[in-house]
């Protein structure tokens, strides 16, 4: 610690301190006392923020948001207003145009680049929210979600091999309040007190358009009152030492919840092109902060606090689950899932059974190969065989064919012999008979008293 | 041989002759004035005298501008929401029917009006049946009209509660309409003429507001809604040709105000926002203007005709089948059976 040389170290959890430091006033009164030293020089260190924002920015960001609403109140509109890209559109409606009976959770992603940064922006959309007539249980689905994806990076994070771990937990819930001008529904506050402890709610006015200015103030306070009264605890932005950031942050305090408007097309007025919704008694303009609080939310969750956002996601809402998941198991001590038994063991043990676990498995491929293997031999010997016994067959029969064949010819060459010995039998009669004939000539000519 | 026989004078049948033998009336010429034409005058002072009531029910989500809208529309403080409720009230556990009564007066004639409100309808987690309570205080009406119609000896006037038109609030998503719209609407539109109309319709723009009304059309044709003016009720061709106007522009598009504003040099009912202010009255914004003209200025009368002609005799047919003869279910005068033979209706203007 100091540079004494002196044993023994005592160990205070990470930091070795030796005796003589130990006794020391500034070490005693704990370790936020941090002697501050000034630099002699340019040391350079001040550059770690910039290579923090080079790796950063070469590895892309990941975010996710999930909206929550009944279907109409123009979450859709809102996503596309956001990200300014067209996320739901005529090919691909947003949610409430496709009537759903039950509530589901479904996955949006985009990869947006602007000024060399990548983000890869996962929607998560829940249509069929509060749409039924009996909406009990409604949020159900959606915290199944959020914990399978706590669950994920769980698993992920406990893996011995981690190099990649996408973060594909919900970083923020965007909750869509309909615009009531009284308060809050039963089934707004339900949802409420059953997420808030599982990730950062943002909840917002929607189509505030619908609202005057003094129902909109009206209406914000009595939100306020009813979350504070049922202990709902919204994403708190974070305190800063910095004034002008502390000023801005108690601007949005000030305005919570927000009242937002959204739409993409584009309409002129006095001369300027704005985002807006015509009406025949104006335009109500998005962009517009005396119209409604959509710059205030982009600027909030794009331009401030998106880091923020997954950080207490990552700080808060994960450890909460990581905690609770991990007591349960140690207090049972009986794994009602599989993939509980993972966490208990100390990462060596857990090395050794990754190690026979991947052992098992290569030896259970082994053997199904081989499996697949003999079969396949079977396979290849049977065909053989098939085709010898038909070769055999054709072999046979081309045998007796010939045989058939070779019968014939030789029935046929007796016959021919036959018929030759006949014929030169006959030739030998017919000579002979020449012969004879012509003796009897000769005979006859010599003693011509023989014939007649 | 012939005789003169004077023609045998037949006996009058004994029953009635059927009406379709007797001929029409001749129209005959009048010779100077009568004065016939004086029976509307009597008709109409009679009525200033007696004054008639007419009860509306309003439905919807809490939040939809049920008590607005009335308000606008009788120009005066006559909602639940002006009487008692604060507005910090919390939505109630279950569907309630509170309803309020104002005596409202305008050129001599007095209307008494009810406004039967029902706070909790769709509101909760769970809705399943919420249309029952409404349902049942229906059928209570016109079973208390039944009774003090069925009654030995009956009052000169019944006071009437029955519910004669029924104003269901429609949320203005954009998209299509809810489940428990549909499932509302398909309970109650043989019990009551049930008037559909867009809440809040300031959300929507034009082309919004036109996609949303035919999608809103063809979906109740689709699932058998028959929504007031009934088609089956139409009597002749100008009725028609009018209900089926209005059956066009239908479910309205409303916004309803009691706040006055100052545009264009006149105070206009209105809502101010800091694009504009959407004026309740003018066509071009919402139609409110044709709902008011609708409801009350042309259809007022015949909202209460169908509802005492159709669906009260529907009612009361469906109970004297049931029982085979009429039990009324707490009463002290007991009912001789031969009373249920009685065929006239009370006149009612």
């Amino acid at each position: 610690c100091c540079g004494h040389e002196g044993w023994p170290p005592t160990c205070f959890s990470f930091v070795v301190f030796c005796q003589s430091c130990l006794l020391k006033p500034s070490t005693v009164f704990g370790f936020g006392l941090q002697q501050q030293k000034n630099l002699e020089g340019y040391v350079g260190f001040a550059n770690l923020p910039n290579q923090v924002y080079r790796k950063s920015v070469k590895r892309g960001f990941e975010f996710t948001l999930m909206v929550v609403g009944e279907s109409g109140l123009g979450k859709s509109t809102l996503i596309n207003s956001l990200f300014l890209t067209d996320l739901y559109s005529p090919e691909y409606p947003g949610p409430s145009n496709r009537i759903k009976k039950t509530v589901q959770v479904e996955q949006s992603k985009v990869l947006i680049k602007e000024g060399g940064v990548q983000l890869l922006l996962t929607i998560v959309d829940t249509p069929g929210f509060g749409d039924a007539v009996d909406n009990s249980n409604c949020w159900q689905t959606v915290i199944d979600h959020i914990d399978s994806k706590f669950e994920d990076y769980l698993n992920a994070e406990s893996l011995v091999n981690r190099r990649l771990m996408p973060d594909s937990r919900v970083h923020c819930c965007l909750y869509f309040i309909a615009p009531s001008g009284h308060g809050l529904k039963p089934l707004d506050i339900e949802f409420m007190k059953r997420l808030h402890e599982k990730v950062n709610i943002i909840p917002l006015i929607a189509k505030a358009d619908t609202l005057t200015p003094e129902e909109c103030q009206q209406f914000k306070k009595q939100i306020m009152r009813e979350i504070q009264e049922h202990k709902i605890k919204i994403y708190e932005f974070p305190e800063t030492d910095d004034e002008e950031e502390s000023k801005l942050v108690k601007k949005i305090k000030d305005r919570l919840p927000l009242a937002v408007v959204g739409s993409n097309t584009i309409i002129e007025v006095n001369g300027k092109r704005v985002r807006g919704r015509q009406y025949p008694w104006g335009v109500a303009e998005v962009e517009n902060g005396e119209h409604c609080d959509f710059t205030i939310l982009r600027n909030m969750l794009i331009r401030t606090h998106m880091q923020d956002l997954k950080d207490v996601t990552n700080n808060v809402h994960y450890e909460n689950y990581r905690s609770r998941k991990l007591a349960a198991v140690t207090y049972n001590g009986v794994d009602n899932n599989k993939n509980k038994g993972q966490l208990t063991k100390s990462p060596l043990a857990q090395m050794e059974e990754e190690r026979r676990e991947h052992v098992t498995k290569m030896k259970k491929m082994e053997m199904e190969m081989e499996q697949v293997f003999e079969m396949k031999v079977k396979e290849k010997i049977q065909k053989l065989r098939d085709s010898e016994a038909e070769l055999q067959r054709r072999h046979e029969q081309m045998k007796k064919n010939l045989e058939a064949q070779h019968k014939e010819l030789e029935e046929k060459r007796r016959q021919l012999e036959e018929e030759k010995v006949s014929w030169e039998a006959q030739q030998r009669m017919l000579e002979q008979q020449k012969l004879d004939a012509s003796r009897y000539a000769l005979v006859y000519k010599d003693t011509p008293e023989l014939c007649c | 041989m012939s005789e003169i026989v004077p023609p045998e004078v037949r006996p009058k049948p004994a029953v009635p002759a059927k009406p379709s033998h007797v001929a029409p009336p001749s129209r005959s010429a009048l010779l100077g004035y009568i004065g016939i034409d004086t029976i509307i005058e009597q008709m109409r002072k009679k009525t200033m005298k007696t004054g008639f009531d007419f009860n509306i029910m309003v439905v919807g989500q809490s939040g939809l501008g049920k008590s607005t809208l009335v308000n606008t529309l009788f120009k005066s403080q006559v909602s639940r929401r002006s009487t008692s409720w604060s507005r910090d009230e919390k939505i109630p556990k279950t569907v309630e029917i509170k309803s309020v009564s104002h005596v409202i007066e305008e050129g001599g004639v007095k209307m008494k009006l009810t406004v039967i409100d029902t706070p909790g309808f769709g509101d909760q987690i769970n809705n399943e049946n919420c249309w029952e309570p409404i349902s049942k205080y229906i059928n209570e009406q016109y079973e208390k009209f039944l009774k003090e119609e069925v009654n030995i000896a009956r009052k000169k006037r019944i006071p009437d509660t029955r519910v004669h038109c029924c104003l269901y609030f429609i949320s203005p998503t954009g998209h299509s309409l809810r489940q428990l719209d549909i499932e509302f609407m398909k309970h109650l539109s043989r019990v009551v003429n049930i008037i559909p109309v867009i809440a809040k319709s300031d959300t929507l723009t034009l082309d919004e507001k036109t996609e949303f009304k035919q999608k809103v059309r063809k979906e109740l044709e689709a699932c058998g809604i028959e929504c007031y003016p009934q088609k089956e009720f139409d009597e002749d061709m100008e009725d028609k040709s009018d209900n089926d106007k209005i059956r066009e522009a239908m479910p309205f598009a409303v916004v309803g105000s009691d706040k006055e504003y100052q545009a264009n040099a006149k105070r206009i009912l209105g809502r101010k926002t800091p694009w504009g202010v959407v004026e309740v009255e003018n066509p071009n914004h919402c139609e409110f203007s044709l709902l008011r003209d609708f409801m009350i200025r042309s259809h007022l009368q015949d909202l209460k005709e169908v509802t005492h002609n159709i669906h009260y005799e529907t009612y009361r047919a469906k109970r004297l089948n049931d029982n085979g003869g009429l039990h009324p279910i707490s009463s002290s005068v007991p009912m001789p059976i031969k009373h249920t033979q009685v065929m006239c209706k009370p006149t009612k203007f």
